[in-house]
């Protein structure tokens, strides 16, 4: 019943958290500043990475998906505000959920299609199946 | 007990007075969730690119289309604008109307300045006969790449709507409120292009 109540019972509480989340809604000029010149960075050494080649392809492309995590997360601290208290909790939520379909959506179609392709390609075609299929 | 639990019930689904929410104060949410739901576009037609990308049906490929040094153009011009958007709502923020209308049109100029070039590469793409009909790598190149512009394209056009209304009726509350959400919405899709960049453009090349 506490549990219940808790959420009708304190207005204050839920008006001290919100004036609190608008203070930080709209970040400050240094940290977007700060965004800006850490996405300068991950984006300018991808780049330069590709395009000079010092290292191998496959080294080059594990760099360049770590520098995109990295700037995915810092676009979404210092740009979008994203923090654990952000709508009492709930944008965090929502965002773990995406994280979560997006990761099996992702990870699922590439696994099953690759096999796919590596298995039923070229050998095993209609005209192999031959007799059953009269 | 039964007759408490009804009480109960009551009490909580039909309360006697709703309780008191402000005007469009679930707005932020609802638009999250909608840019959640629109990540997840984006996440399918990723996995199509991915599972279709290296599918060049004896066309060209990555390598031989892709201009890096115009794609790291691209990537400045909405790297850019998501700065000076900051700025317009850092303006707002203190009520400066005039600085927020200002700092919004420069956003607009560099998304514009976004699309144009994007349109160039793609005109360039149709000219050399690497069109989206070429292959099934150009296919879900096209969706993927096109389906980020068209969102810019929307965004520019809600950006200018935007201009009118606080030019207008002032940074009211109903202004402010939409042009936080169009904040989220301008950051999402630069969040969205440094998965493009990474996984169409550079690592197409490194193919």
């Amino acid at each position: 019943m506490s549990a219940v109540s808790d959420g009708y019972d304190n207005p204050e509480h839920a008006v001290q958290d919100h004036a609190h989340d608008d203070e930080e809604a709209h970040g400050s000029r240094k940290g977007y500043w700060i965004g800006f010149a850490l996405s300068v960075v991950l984006t300018a050494i991808p780049f330069w990475l590709v395009m000079t080649n010092p290292l191998s392809a496959q080294t080059t492309a594990l760099i360049i998906m770590a520098f995109a995590a990295v700037q995915i997360v810092v676009h979404m601290i210092f740009f979008l505000h994203m923090n654990r208290r952000a709508e009492g909790g709930w944008s965090m939520m929502a965002l773990l959920f995406t994280i979560v379909i997006v990761g099996i959506s992702l990870a699922g179609s590439l696994w099953v299609m690759y096999h796919m392709n590596a298995n039923m390609m070229p050998a095993m075609d209609m005209q192999d199946m031959g007799g059953g299929m009269g | 007990m039964s007759a408490q639990v009804a009480e109960f019930d009551r009490d909580l689904f039909h309360p006697e007075e709703e309780p008191h929410h402000a005007e469009g104060s679930s707005t932020m949410l609802g638009f999250w969730i909608y840019l959640m739901s629109d990540c997840l576009i984006f996440a399918m037609l990723f996995a199509t690119y991915g599972v279709l990308g290296t599918s060049y049906a004896g066309g060209p490929g990555p390598k031989e289309l892709f201009e890096l040094p115009l794609v790291a153009l691209n990537t400045s011009m909405l790297l850019l604008s998501s700065i000076t958007y900051g700025f317009a709502m850092l303006n707002m923020t203190e009520g400066k109307q005039r600085a927020t209308l200002v700092w919004l049109g420069i956003t607009g100029l560099f998304g514009a300045a976004f699309l144009s070039i994007e349109l160039y590469e793609f005109y360039h793409l149709i000219h050399e006969g690497a069109t989206p009909q070429r292959s099934a790598f150009l296919s879900s190149f096209f969706t993927l790449v096109g389906t980020h512009g068209l969102h810019v394209t929307f965004g520019i056009i809600w950006l200018v709507t935007l201009m009118v209304q606080v030019a207008r009726k002032g940074l009211i509350t109903a202004n402010r409120r939409r042009l936080m959400c169009l904040s989220l919405f301008w950051h999402f899709l630069d969040v969205i292009w440094i998965g493009v960049f990474t996984f169409v453009y550079l690592m197409g090349m490194l193919r």
